[in-house]
């Protein structure tokens, strides 16, 4: 058990420090360079940094290159190389307006290091019923995994601090899911994600200092799909990330099409005279996540960011429920 | 607010049934007299089958987000 814990404890520290350290600097180098936004849920004309992915595939990096020193195992590399080229095709996507089929479909070529390493297992394990195996089913699955789960936290990224505390939250419940199934390599693979969310939420949290932009939403994103196939927990992660899985359903079933959220033209929150946020009655604007849990009436930012992570909460209960129920079989 | 726990839960037990039904229809299910192509052709069916289950998984969740959020939905 002492080999699994030491390469747990490293990991974990890097992880987290690594993006502690880094941010506060990179914050400057961003400001300084004048790559910042406007905070659209500000009174005042607040100026954020973006994007924050840098410091976050930084210690996701580093502390995976410690884990693969310690296990050699291939869903690792599939892991590093996959998350990384997930970096790399958000930051194009801060730095370069792209057209809407751009990250889907570099998403799904970056899922192919996990079919060419075999950092997988066909077999689809779902609670109470057992295993299925889809050999061919279950390729297509990987390839539209990554896009699904990248773009999925991609589009919770709308409120200070919402993306990294949801991620917080969904990714220690991911691998208290991977401990209950005795995949104790897996999980510990894992907690480097919750570490790096952790950490960048010290920045990201209400009043933003940074914002993870692209680069930082679909890397946590990556990684959080990448975790689901390497550790053959699809169905839980699924679950685990419900409150977002809404947000894109609702979405997509208003506006009826794959489409950038930047191409929408119909606003579907706007403020109050005191800044609260609340909902339009805009037809032409989508349905979202926010919208609806604004349909009761406003809330300040911070008070929705708290909705979603107590639905996150109640999810990840959820997830946690259904890793117990993949122990009983009907 | 209850409604969107309740939409979660929804999505949850849906989760639950649709995975036995996919066991229970795709597990045992194989195809032998191809010869050598049984794989690909059980395989392909598979996704056949696959696609449609969630198909009537995403109606099932429409008709269930319209009826559970009919009041919050009237923008």
């Amino acid at each position: 058990m002492i080999e699994l814990i030491i390469p747990a404890i490293i990991s974990c520290i890097l992880a987290f420090f690594v993006v502690y350290f880094t941010t506060p600097p990179l914050i400057k180098i961003l400001v300084k360079k004048n790559y910042t936004v406007k905070d659209m849920n500000k009174k005042e004309n607040v100026m954020v940094a973006r994007p924050g992915g840098i410091s976050i595939i930084l210690g996701i990096v580093v502390s995976e290159i410690i884990l693969y020193g310690f296990f050699q195992l291939n869903e690792i590399l599939a892991l590093i190389i996959t998350t990384t080229a997930a970096f790399l095709i958000g930051y194009i996507d801060d730095r370069k307006v792209m057209g809407g089929w751009f990250k889907p479909v570099t998403l799904a070529i970056a899922a192919l290091p996990i079919i060419f390493l075999g950092a997988y297992d066909s077999d689809l394990a779902f609670p109470l019923f057992g295993d299925v195996q889809i050999p061919l089913l279950y390729l297509g699955l990987i390839i539209f995994m990554i896009p699904i789960t990248g773009n999925t936290i991609n589009s919770i990224d709308v409120l200070n601090g919402v993306a990294s505390g949801f991620m917080v939250i969904a990714s220690f419940t991911l691998s208290i899911c991977l401990f209950i199934l005795q995949n104790y390599e897996i999980a510990i693979v894992s907690l480097p994600l919750g570490f790096v969310s952790l950490a960048f939420y010290k920045y990201h949290k209400i009043p933003s200092k940074i914002f993870p932009g692209d680069s930082g939403a679909l890397t946590l994103g990556a990684m959080y799909g990448v975790i689901a196939i390497i550790g053959g927990v699809e169905i839980i992660a699924a679950i685990a990330l419900l409150p977002a899985v809404i947000n894109s359903f609702l979405f997509l079933s208003s506006v009826k099409r794959v489409v950038e959220h930047r191409q929408i033209k119909g606003k579907p929150v706007e403020h109050t005279d005191d800044f609260k946020l609340k909902a339009t009655n805009d037809k032409t604007a989508p349905v979202t996540l926010v919208r609806l849990i604004l349909a009761g009436g406003p809330l300040t930012e911070k008070q929705i960011g708290f909705t979603i992570f107590k639905l996150a909460i109640f999810s990840g209960i959820l997830a946690i429920i259904s890793a117990f129920m993949m122990g009983v079989s009907l | 607010m209850s409604g969107l726990y309740g939409f979660l839960f929804a999505m949850w037990s849906l989760i639950i049934i649709g995975g036995g039904i996919m066991v229970v229809l795709l597990g045992p299910f194989t195809i032998q007299q191809f010869g050598d192509f049984h794989w690909i052709i059980t395989s392909g069916t598979k996704v056949s089958i696959a696609f449609g289950l969630i198909v009537i998984w995403i109606l099932i969740l429409s008709k269930l987000k319209n009826y559970i959020f009919k009041k919050e939905l009237k923008f």
